[in-house]
């Protein structure tokens, strides 16, 4: 059972929700949380202790000067213009490369072939019993989240309960961190701008054919709007968290409301039964 | 020794361009023998790395200078590597940018 | 033209709400523009008339014709996305997943494969009450928004190349939208909140603006929810030199113009109003001093 917590807009809680879902599952059945926020990975502030690191790398093209007899032919093919061929050598652009092959395919001499060059880490750790945290953290400076994230995920495919934390937004390292979940929790909060960006995600998840669940977090109350797009599109409103000033200074300070509060642990294990539900899984 | 100019039309009396990566055309004079030649820039709605790909062009087409407005960072990183030195013009025509050239009136840049 | 992005590093600080605010209260003629094309939201507070809308092509995406593909499976092996699916006997191209790069061209024997462009989001230039919007909307599940922002950023620059002042609303985070934000900026205001994760994802932000040009400065929304850890990016912001600029307080008046779609200096008597005006007071400031960009 893999289950992706996502959201359009930043900052609803999605962290929040994903962490104190993983420690209440935790304290009945082995959970792996995967923090796929690679660009701003948080979960480890709340689920702090030692873990073992790994590089994630991509491969980058390098050129033989003896065999190039720079024909240009990679620096044509390459669409992203990472590759420009010089009189007398080959220039490469790193942060422009995708890392697709091509170049190496094109070449007729030989004369390419590729070495790993760092992007980011993954981190394994057991912060408390019953919990592996796995986080993705790509490096400052680079701009590609999306293979650190696959990477993260990897580490954790076969577990057989695994919570996705993804990073804000709808685009590329959102649809890597859903790819294969068995269900998504669509994290908002009870704004305009939480409910405009609930409609974006949305419509990713039904556009990726993912079977996915509401949670309202900070709600003030007045959260009809939310509820008539929920209605209207199907999506069931799993849980609402009110806005509580003291909630935020749990969260605030990295505590978890299902350790301070542990009477917050049955609606999370409703929750989880929800997304069980979701997924199609007999409770 | 072939100098480029980024323009906005195909010819000497286009309005000169500011941008390199994606200027409309590129003018390439020939300032020894004074042939004009004219191209189309392929890359003008590409996507990404229009900058190094316009610079491409100008190596395998052995130009030696441009005189063009801004110049990105990989495009000239590219420049630079391949010895074509590059030159600050803005406003007026490609023609007007010629003359100053000759005169050598430009300012390099970078 | 000076050019100025409000970044926040963590989601959800308050950045769209101070760069509304920001809009009204800086001086000169201003065009705006929201980079953050995954989540735009800085048009639901600026009330914006659109003057018009131009579709926006990012890199091209294959397509395989079904009536060449001889089912040799070649894109496949060499397609390292995962954008190539069996159908049928035959491939298909998972165009969500493609990116762009022509291999399964290049290995085709059967000539099927055809570069096809893709539209993958909507530019739109408006008219506020403050100078020209331009914004975007990512079509969901595109790829590549870094690509987006940089034509959002482009469109304001050349409509508007007489304004003083570019005024940005950046993404959250650190990879490839961010930096195409922050390229060519000369100042960056960083939202936080005073959370662990907010001092967190603001150190990781500064590192990744300290690569680049821009000068950093630092705002602190509702700072008294956590005072404790207000007080520790204060003494981190002083320890990297960094100018904190601005502390806003928890205010409801914010969540209630927001949902009245106007921003806050349109609120009376409101503590986080104040805070912002101090603080743009503060910012306008910094912006006289750095150097602006040629060009």
């Amino acid at each position: 059972m893999k289950i992706a917590v996502a959201s359009g807009k930043g900052g609803t809680g999605k962290s929040m929700v994903a962490a104190n879902l993983a420690y209440t599952l935790s304290l009945a059945e082995p959970v792996t949380l995967v923090d796929c926020d690679v660009e701003e990975p948080n979960l480890h502030l709340f689920f702090p202790g030692p873990g073992e690191s790994s590089e994630v790398t991509i491969p980058v093209p390098g050129f033989d000067t003896v065999a190039c007899d720079l024909c240009g032919r990679c620096g044509e093919f390459c669409r992203f213009g990472a590759i420009t061929v010089l009189r007398d050598r080959v220039l490469l652009f790193p942060e422009l490369c995708h890392s697709c092959g091509g170049c190496m395919l094109v070449c007729p001499k030989g004369a390419i072939t590729e070495s790993p060059v760092r992007i980011g880490t993954v981190t394994v750790s057991s912060p408390i019993p019953g919990m592996t945290l796995v986080t993705g953290l790509l490096d400052t400076g680079s701009p590609l989240a999306v293979p650190v994230i696959g990477a993260a995920k990897a580490r954790a495919a076969t577990h057989p309960l695994v919570l996705y934390d993804s990073s804000p937004g709808t685009a590329c390292p959102m649809i890597t961190t859903l790819d294969g979940s068995d269900c998504c929790l669509l994290v908002t909060e009870s704004t305009p701008f939480g409910l405009h960006d609930l409609e974006l995600a949305a419509d990713v998840v039904h556009g990726m054919e993912i079977p996915a669940g509401v949670v309202i977090n900070r709600s003030d109350g007045t959260d009809q709007a939310t509820l008539d797009f929920c209605a209207e599109h199907d999506l069931e409103v799993m849980m609402t968290v009110p806005f509580d000033r003291e909630f935020a200074v749990i969260q605030n300070r990295g505590g978890l409301l299902c350790r301070e509060r542990p009477e917050w642990q049955e609606r999370f294990r409703a929750l989880y039964a929800g997304c069980r539900r979701l997924a199609g899984v007999s409770p | 020794m072939k100098v480029c100019f980024t323009a906005k039309g195909a010819t000497i009396d286009s309005a000169s361009e500011e941008r390199f990566g994606r200027a409309p055309y590129f003018i390439i004079v020939d300032i020894d023998s004074g042939a004009i030649e004219s191209v189309e820039n392929p890359y003008i709605e590409g996507a990404g790395g229009v900058g190094p790909k316009a610079a491409q062009l100008l190596i395998s087409r052995d130009v030696r200078a441009l005189v063009s407005g801004q110049v990105g960072g990989n495009a000239r990183e590219a420049l630079v590597a391949a010895g074509i030195e590059i030159f600050t013009f803005r406003g007026g025509s490609v023609g007007d940018a010629l003359e100053q050239f000759r005169k050598n009136a430009l300012q390099r840049s970078g | 033209m000076k050019r100025l992005a409000v970044i926040s590093g963590k989601g959800g600080t308050g950045k769209t709400m101070v760069t509304a605010a920001l809009a009204h209260l800086l001086q000169g003629h201003l065009v705006i523009a929201d980079c953050d094309v995954d989540a735009a939201n800085l048009a639901l507070l600026l009330n914006p008339r659109p003057l018009w809308t131009k579709p926006f092509f990012g890199m091209q995406a294959a397509a395989i014709d079904p009536d060449l593909c001889l089912g040799c499976g070649a894109c496949e092996t060499n397609c390292r996305f995962e954008a190539i699916r069996p159908d049928g006997g035959i491939f298909r191209v998972d165009t969500l997943h493609c990116e762009g790069c022509a291999v399964c061209r290049l290995v085709c024997p059967a000539e099927a494969v055809n570069m096809q462009p893709r539209q993958t989001g909507m530019i739109c230039y408006s008219e506020t009450d403050r100078g020209h919007l331009v914004h975007a909307r990512l079509v969901p599940g595109a790829g590549n928004s870094g690509l987006l922002v940089s034509a959002v950023k482009k469109t304001a620059l050349e409509n508007d190349p007489k304004s003083d002042l570019l005024l940005i609303d950046g993404p959250p985070g650190t990879g490839c939208p961010l930096i195409s934000t922050i390229s060519g900026v000369d100042l960056v205001l960083v939202v936080t909140e005073p959370s662990i994760s907010g001092l967190h994802d603001l150190e990781r932000v500064v590192a990744v603006c300290r690569q680049f040009r821009p000068g950093v400065l630092v705002a602190i929304n509702r700072f008294d929810l956590s005072p404790t850890i207000a007080r520790m990016i204060h003494l981190w912001c002083r320890d990297q030199q960094i100018p904190l600029i601005g502390e806003i307080p928890f205010d409801p008046k914010v969540i209630e113009t927001v949902r009245q779609g106007v921003p806050i200096t349109r609120a009376v008597d409101s503590p986080a109003l104040g805070a912002v005006q101090e603080m743009a007071v503060r910012l306008e400031e910094h912006l006289d001093s750095c150097a602006s960009v040629t060009g």
